[in-house]
C-alpha cells in the first residue's frame, strides 16, 4: 500500500488529471439523468470538489481540502494558482477587445463600487456582533471583499490573529458562494451578456469564485467576468488598509 | 505550430503577471494588481496584431483553446482543495461576512447593468 501511495504523491499532477476526469464524467451523468440537463454538469462537479474538500478537511483538520489526503498532493498543484491563472488567460482568445473597451468605464465603476459596498456591510455585520475596534473592524471589512485582502489587511494594521482568521473565513464563505450561485441567479440578475459578466466580476471580485460561477452559467462569459475581477484584490489591498482604514479610525 | 501557440499564450501569461506584481510593489501593497487581466489584454492584441499580418495558424489557437477547454477541471480541483471546512466552522461572523456583502452587492447589479453601453 506504502509504494502505491508514494507513486500517487510523485506523479500527483496526472493522478489527478485521472480523478478529476472520474469526477467530471459522473458528474455529466447526474446532470443529464436527474437534472435533465437543468444544473450544468460543471456546476455539479464544482460542487462535489467542495464537498469533497469538505469531508477530507473534517477527516483530516488540514487546509488543504482533498489535497490532504496521502496520494492526492496534486490536486495542489492542478488546482494552484498557476494552472488557474493561465486557464483563465487562455480563455481571453477570441474575447472582443471593442466590447471590453465600451464597457471598460462602467466596469471600474462596479469595481470601486463593489470594494466599497463589501468592506462596509463587513464592518456592519462585524459592529453589530460586537466588535468596536477600528482595526478589527477594518479586517473583517477587508476580509469581506477577498480571502486575501483580509489578511493583508489585518497583517498591515497588527490585527489579531483571530480576527484575521475570520476575515480570511469570511472571504472564503464569499468565493464559495458565489460559485455555487452564480448559474443559480444569474437569469434573474440579467447575466447573460459580456457587459453583464464585466460589471459582475467587478461586483463581486473573488477571481476564482467569479470564473467559477461563469464557467458553470455561461463559458463564453468567462474572460468578461475575469478580466475585472482580477483587478478587485489590488484595489482591495490598495483602499482597506489605507483610505477605508482612515474612515474607520474617524468614526470608532 | 501548436507548441507556438501554447508558447504565445505563456508570454502573455508572464508579461501580464510580471507588470501586475510590479504595479503591486509600486503601489507599496504586497499583492498582484491585475496581471491576469493584463495578460489577457496582451493575448487578446497580439492575436488581433498576428491575425493581421497573415500569421496566425489555426494549430497556433488549439494550443491556447487546449488550455481553456482544461479550465473547468482546474476549477474542479481548485474547488477540491478550498479550506471548506473552516469556511464553515468559523462562526456566524465569517458565515455572515461573506454572504451579506454578496447579497448588497448583488443588489446594484441592475442599476449598473442599465448605465452599461448597448452593443
Amino acid at each position: 500500500m506504502e509504494y502505491i501511495i508514494t507513486f500517487l504523491d510523485k506523479n500527483g499532477l496526472v493522478f489527478a488529471f485521472l480523478v478529476i476526469g472520474i469526477i467530471m464524467y459522473f458528474s455529466e451523468g447526474i446532470s443529464k439523468t436527474l437534472t435533465r440537463g437543468k444544473i450544468p454538469g460543471s456546476a455539479i462537479s464544482i460542487f462535489m470538489g467542495l464537498v469533497l474538500a469538505y469531508f477530507a478537511g473534517l477527516q483530516n483538520l488540514g487546509k488543504k481540502g482533498i489535497a490532504d489526503i496521502p496520494g492526492f498532493s496534486g490536486f495542489e498543484q492542478m488546482g494552484g494558482p498557476m494552472f488557474r491563472d493561465f486557464a483563465i488567460v487562455s480563455t481571453a482568445m477570441g474575447a472582443s477587445f471593442a466590447i471590453i473597451k465600451k464597457t471598460g468605464p462602467i466596469g471600474i465603476l462596479s469595481l470601486f463600487l463593489g470594494v466599497i459596498i463589501s468592506f462596509l456591510s463587513g464592518v456592519i455585520i462585524a459592529y453589530a456582533l460586537g466588535i468596536t475596534d477600528a482595526e478589527s473592524l477594518t479586517t473583517i471589512g477587508a476580509g469581506a471583499c477577498t480571502f486575501v485582502v483580509g489578511p493583508v489587511t489585518g497583517t498591515a494594521l497588527g490585527a489579531s490573529s483571530d480576527i484575521i482568521a475570520i476575515s480570511i473565513a469570511a472571504g472564503v464563505v464569499k468565493s464559495i458562494l458565489v460559485t455555487i450561485g452564480t448559474p443559480l441567479i444569474a437569469p434573474y440578475i440579467g447575466l447573460k451578456t459580456p457587459q453583464s459578466a464585466m460589471i459582475f466580476g467587478g461586483l463581486m471580485g473573488t477571481t476564482s469564485g467569479t470564473a467559477a460561477g461563469l464557467a458553470a452559467t455561461d463559458p463564453k462569459l468567462v474572460p468578461y467576468g475575469a478580466m475585472t475581477a482580477t483587478f478587485y484584490t489590488g484595489l482591495g489591498c490598495l483602499m482597506c488598509p489605507s483610505v477605508l482604514y482612515f474612515v474607520m479610525r474617524a468614526i470608532f | 505550430m501548436l507548441l507556438r501557440g501554447v508558447a504565445l499564450l505563456a508570454a502573455c501569461f508572464v508579461a501580464g503577471q510580471i507588470l501586475g506584481e510590479t504595479l503591486g510593489r509600486l503601489l507599496g501593497i504586497q499583492a498582484n494588481v491585475g496581471g491576469v487581466g493584463f495578460a489577457m489584454l496582451f493575448l487578446i492584441l497580439s492575436q488581433n496584431e498576428l491575425e493581421k499580418r497573415g500569421l496566425f495558424h489555426i494549430e497556433m489557437g488549439e494550443g491556447v483553446t487546449f488550455w481553456s477547454k482544461m479550465y473547468i477541471p482546474i476549477i474542479v480541483a481548485m474547488s477540491s482543495v478550498q479550506n471548506v471546512r473552516v469556511a464553515f466552522s468559523n462562526g456566524v461572523l465569517a458565515l455572515l461576512a461573506g454572504i451579506i456583502p454578496v447579497i448588497a452587492c448583488l443588489a446594484l447589479m441592475p442599476l449598473l447593468s442599465k448605465l452599461a453601453p448597448k452593443e
